[in-house]
């Protein structure tokens, strides 16, 4: 089997019934969508999958063979993020962190299919997606931040954004 | 792990391939077949993976919508003109991804034992009159839905299908939570010579038919009263029988005063 991965092609040799979430962390070493419920109810391994979100826990790789795959690594890098990774972090949408790769990824497939800064429309498009800090206030601002097209000036350095901000506070 | 694991690329050859279905196991977009693995709860032998057997697709000839076995759940929200209360149904149902990936086959197929209850379409399907084609030992069949809830086992569903009604409501209880299963829920379906059909999903088992509730569907207060003694209700993590029992004639109700407001 075969999927592109972050534009990457790559060659897969788990069995096929092996969930895309085994394989994108246990085969290929991609670590962004968490293994949380893993019985696809709280959003954390969502993926994008020839563009759709899709929860990568519930998906065989034999179901997807072929297809392109993309997680919050292939978004954007530290140095050139992508708007909703600069949105997250200049709204401090993330607190723990465990549910952000799957909230960006719903988010920018969100943006992707015209989304707009509607509040309701974006409580409904992150629906299955639960943050236990709940800090869905901020996400949701991040996320319509992007939707109305803002992008932000984030300095990120290899040892993190918030130590860079808070200069000298470490 | 499966011992075998078939990817049919047309529907011939995926109902070549499910034969009796004997020792196989159906997956058509996993939510619920691959968290059942994940946990232990299922040990496939033979598994028929569907994701490219063509059986997806929605079509409308006149009057009738068909609807093939794969098709995600959320290609049913553009069949609100045709049948507002399945537009509704499957809007209600989990999420915007679980809605992408969740087929409208598997939905029908879910069993009961499980700690909420699964297969939210079967009581909209049911009120809707539809028709399932399948497949198995005996060769191909096509027999009411209610009919089919009874005897799944062995079945590959092709498509299902409804005549559209004249006016049709969907009513789930509300229940503010983390997750999104549906605790109980009604869907009405008037057809064209005024007939009422109903059907809940979430009582005990599958979706079931509210037949005492029908015949009294021009007094709602009478028909909600009587609905409770045309189904059992389960306990579960989600309600218990005692609380779905004291919901069910509430949201009877409700329907029929949607399809008086819509017919």
């Amino acid at each position: 089997m075969n999927l592109t991965v972050n534009g990457v092609d790559t060659s897969i040799e788990s069995a096929p019934l092996t969930s895309l979430l085994d394989v994108l962390r246990e085969e290929l070493g991609i670590t962004s969508p968490k293994a949380g419920c893993e019985q696809g109810g709280c959003g954390t391994c969502t993926v994008l999958v020839d563009g759709e979100p899709r929860r990568s826990c519930l998906t065989p790789v034999a179901a997807i063979d072929g297809s392109a795959i993309t997680t919050v690594e292939g978004l954007g890098s530290p140095e050139d993020m992508a708007p909703i990774q600069q949105a997250f972090t200049h709204h401090y949408a993330a607190q723990c962190g465990f549910c952000t790769s799957g909230m960006m990824m719903a988010a920018q497939a969100y943006i992707d299919r015209g989304g707009t800064d509607d509040h309701e429309a974006i409580q409904e498009a992150l629906g299955g997606h639960v943050c236990r800090c709940t800090g869905y206030v901020k996400i949701i601002d991040a996320v319509a931040a992007t939707a109305r097209g803002e992008s932000f000036d984030v300095t990120v350095t290899a040892a993190g954004t918030s130590m860079t901000n808070l200069g000298g506070v470490a | 792990m499966a011992s075998e694991v078939l990817v049919p690329s047309s529907p011939a050859e995926a109902v070549e391939l499910f034969g009796d279905g004997a020792e196989t196991t159906v997956v058509g977009g996993g939510t619920i077949v691959v968290a059942d693995i994940s946990y232990g709860r299922l040990d496939p032998g033979r598994v028929l993976l569907l994701s490219h057997a063509g059986l997806d697709g929605v079509s409308v000839d006149g009057d009738t919508v068909t609807i093939g076995a794969t098709t995600p759940i959320n290609a049913l929200l553009a069949l609100e003109e045709h049948a507002a209360a399945l537009a509704a149904c499957a809007r209600n149902l989990a999420d915007y991804e679980i809605r992408g990936q969740g087929t409208v086959g598997g939905n029908l197929c879910v069993g009961a034992n499980y700690d909420a209850p699964r297969g939210d379409l079967q009581g909209c399907l049911l009120a809707l009159d539809a028709q399932v084609r399948s497949a198995g030992a005996d060769g191909e069949r096509t027999e009411p839905l209610e009919d089919f809830l009874t005897h799944r086992h062995g079945r590959l569903v092709l498509d299902v299908s409804f005549e559209r009604p004249a006016a049709s409501a969907f009513v789930a209880l509300e229940y503010p939570h983390t997750h999104e299963y549906t605790v109980i829920a009604v869907t009405g379906a008037r057809a064209a010579d005024g007939t009422t059909r109903l059907a809940a999903t979430g009582v005990a088992g599958p979706g079931a038919r509210l037949r005492s509730a029908e015949a009294l569907a021009s007094d709602p207060a009478a028909a909600g009263a009587a609905a409770v003694g045309d189904v059992s209700f389960a306990d579960d993590a989600l309600a218990s029988a005692w609380y779905r029992e004291q919901t069910l004639p509430v949201l009877v109700r409700r329907v029929l005063s949607q399809l008086e407001e819509s017919s």
